[in-house]
């Protein structure tokens, strides 16, 4: 994986984008073939807005979304995330600009099995190097936000899906980062389980300060999207605040 | 975070406890071998440790060990007597025989035959009796080994015994260090030895020595040399000998060390299999922590805090199982006086750290390759 950049392709982000992507390209080498899965993407994302990344499987969104929150590195281009040129840290404070900015929400949970949904939903914290039991009380306290309270002290696999969800979104909030990424959230849950996350994420991820960033292929959560960017073949083909009519 | 490393390991039990009994089991082969090993050859030297009076021994320049002597004239006695340094020296005869019990059985046995005045060559310490009783006629003293051999369900005291054709009693039991065949032995004054035992005109096996300075043993062993052509050696030397006889002449260092080694190696295939294992299902959990913004250097101190705990909570069972065998057989003669040297549960520690490595690194390698963009996919 080529870590130098050509920074020839950065143009000038919007003062006031939290996430500024310019002349994004990743190739993926399969023996000797390259493929290209993204082509040079400019995109400027707003705090405040819950941003809907769309697109066919293959589209190319999910490299998209590693690359904007700095675990995957673009073969070119330039993202910049409240203003730091992340590619341009090395390794260790890339990993701290992580651990202190961004919020992750995986679609298979990866919740810790033996350890309870408090301690879970404080692993950002405590490894932030908070004394492990003060950790757990600020857990506790963004669950009750999330109307899970009374299950902190369960183990994953005592909770149902939208419950493991919920204590997955704690976890992506409770260190309040300034930007939250969400892989397919409601891929795992029924619709009606589905709409009650989306709806949860949308009352507690969204905020001022704050970019969220959702990959989803559930058109029944669209409506709650206040940006839809969606890509095919590796290209931003719409960007509005809602689908696209043909979709 | 190691916390949450520690909880990631005990909450898949069936994995840790796989982990623990794969460290425990190399541990207790590891240790409890290296301890059979160790105190199994030290039997090469008991012969010696059991006559702790002696500050030299002097014996014929082929002689080799207590056991694999060649008998010199009884006029060598005089010549030792006659070296300055040497505060007193008396004769020692060791020797095969055999024994018919009252039952009609047939034992191989050692005759010992100390010295008749002052009964040097016997053990320190008795079981039963006295050392007196062999003023008494036809008189043996059996070593405890001897007992459990010949006598299992009864007291030795007063048994009559056909030694080589002739009668002897036994009146005594000698707490005596038991040798490296476990060959029962019997102790006897010095002219009755030589009755009990025909053989060849030379039939003095050893000369034992007291120095007149302890700590000028090395010395006086020199000068015995020099002055009467006979081989000497200082106890430590002697019993060294002895050891080493043991290992240069029998399969025992490399039967021992294969199954040190067989130890070494399922300890490194069950935990290196059980911790991949563990790794591999747990991947998912790693790559979520690294894309949280968990550094390499916590993953990598997570690892170590696993195998750790796997490799203290093994390694204690496994020396715990050795203690408990050795404690657990100490009434067996054949075990008696068996104990665990300090180095061998450092050799087992210095092995678990290296499997532990071994297979912790491993592990970690794969940790380390995930991406933390795997996630995603």
């Amino acid at each position: 994986m080529g870590r130098m950049l050509d920074t020839s392709a950065i143009g000038g982000c919007k003062p006031d984008s939290a996430i500024c992507t310019r002349g994004v390209t990743r190739d993926f080498t399969a023996g000797q073939q390259t493929i290209t899965v993204l082509h040079g993407i400019d995109l400027d994302i707003r705090a405040g807005e819950m941003t809907f990344l769309v697109g066919e499987s293959g589209s190319g969104k999910t490299t998209l979304i590693s690359i904007m929150c700095g675990i995957l590195w673009p073969t070119l281009g330039e993202v910049k995330v409240f203003g730091t040129d992340i590619y341009d840290l090395d390794d260790t404070a890339l990993v701290e600009f992580r651990l202190n900015n961004i919020g992750f929400i995986f679609q298979q949970y990866n919740l810790i099995p033996s350890i309870d949904a408090a301690s879970n939903a404080a692993v950002p914290l405590i490894a932030q190097g908070m004394d492990r039991h003060e950790a757990r009380e600020r857990a506790v306290e963004m669950m009750a936000k999330l109307n899970i309270r009374d299950q902190a002290d369960k183990l994953p696999s005592q909770l149902s899906g939208g419950q493991q969800q919920r204590v997955a979104i704690a976890r992506a909030l409770v260190h309040e980062p300034r930007l939250v990424v969400c892989d397919e959230p409601t891929a795992a849950l029924d619709a009606a389980s589905g709409r009650r996350v989306m709806d949860l994420l949308r009352e507690v991820a969204v905020a001022e300060d704050r970019a969220c960033i959702i990959v989803t292929h559930d058109n029944r959560v669209f409506d709650l999207a206040d940006r839809i960017l969606m890509l095919e073949d590796g290209k931003i083909i719409h960007d509005g605040s809602e689908m696209p009519e043909d979709h | 975070m190691i916390w949450i490393a520690i909880r990631m390991l005990t909450g898949d039990a069936q994995k840790f406890y796989g982990l623990v009994f794969g460290i425990a089991f190399s541990t207790l082969l590891i240790t409890q071998q290296l301890t059979i090993f160790v105190n199994l050859i030290e039997r090469g030297a008991s012969g010696v440790y059991n006559v702790s009076s002696a500050d030299v021994w002097v014996m014929d320049p082929v002689s080799r060990t207590t056991d694999v002597a060649y008998a010199m004239p009884s006029t060598a006695l005089d010549k030792v007597r006659g070296v300055p340094g040497v505060e007193w020296a008396v004769p020692h005869l060791r020797a095969q025989a055999s024994v018919r019990t009252k039952d009609g059985d047939l034992e191989g046995v050692a005759v010992i035959g100390v010295d008749d005045a002052t009964l040097i060559g016997l053990p320190k310490a008795m079981v039963e009796g006295s050392p007196d009783v062999l003023s008494q006629p036809d008189s043996v003293i059996i070593d405890d080994v001897g007992t459990t051999r010949m006598f299992p369900d009864q007291s030795p005291i007063g048994e009559r015994l056909e030694l080589n054709d002739q009668r002897a009693v036994v009146r005594g039991i000698a707490d005596a260090i038991p040798s490296f065949t476990s060959t029962v032995v019997l102790y006897t004054k010095y002219s009755r030895a030589l009755n009990f035992v025909p053989g060849t005109r030379n039939r003095l096996s050893f000369v034992l020595v007291g120095a007149e300075d302890p700590a000028q043993a090395k010395a006086l062993s020199e000068r015995i040399e020099r002055e009467t052509g006979l081989k000497a050696q200082t106890r430590d030397e002697f019993a060294r000998d002895g050891v080493q006889f043991i290992i240069e002449n029998t399969g025992i260092p490399l039967n021992f060390g294969i199954t040190v080694a067989l130890g070494f190696i399922v300890g490194v295939a069950i935990v290196g299999l059980t911790f991949s294992l563990f790794i591999r299902d747990n991947i998912k959990q790693f790559g979520a922590l690294k894309a949280i913004g968990v550094t390499n250097r916590k993953i990598r101190r997570m690892v170590i805090a696993q195998a750790g705990l796997v490799g203290i909570t093994g390694y204690g069972l496994g020396v715990l199982g050795t203690i408990a065998f050795i404690w657990s057989f100490s009434a067996n003669p054949t075990f008696k006086g068996f104990y665990i040297p300090w180095q061998i549960p450092l050799i087992s520690l210095a092995a678990v750290a290296l499997i532990l490595a071994l297979t912790g690194w491993l592990a970690l390698r794969n940790v380390l390759k995930t991406e933390p963009a795997a996630v995603f996919r």
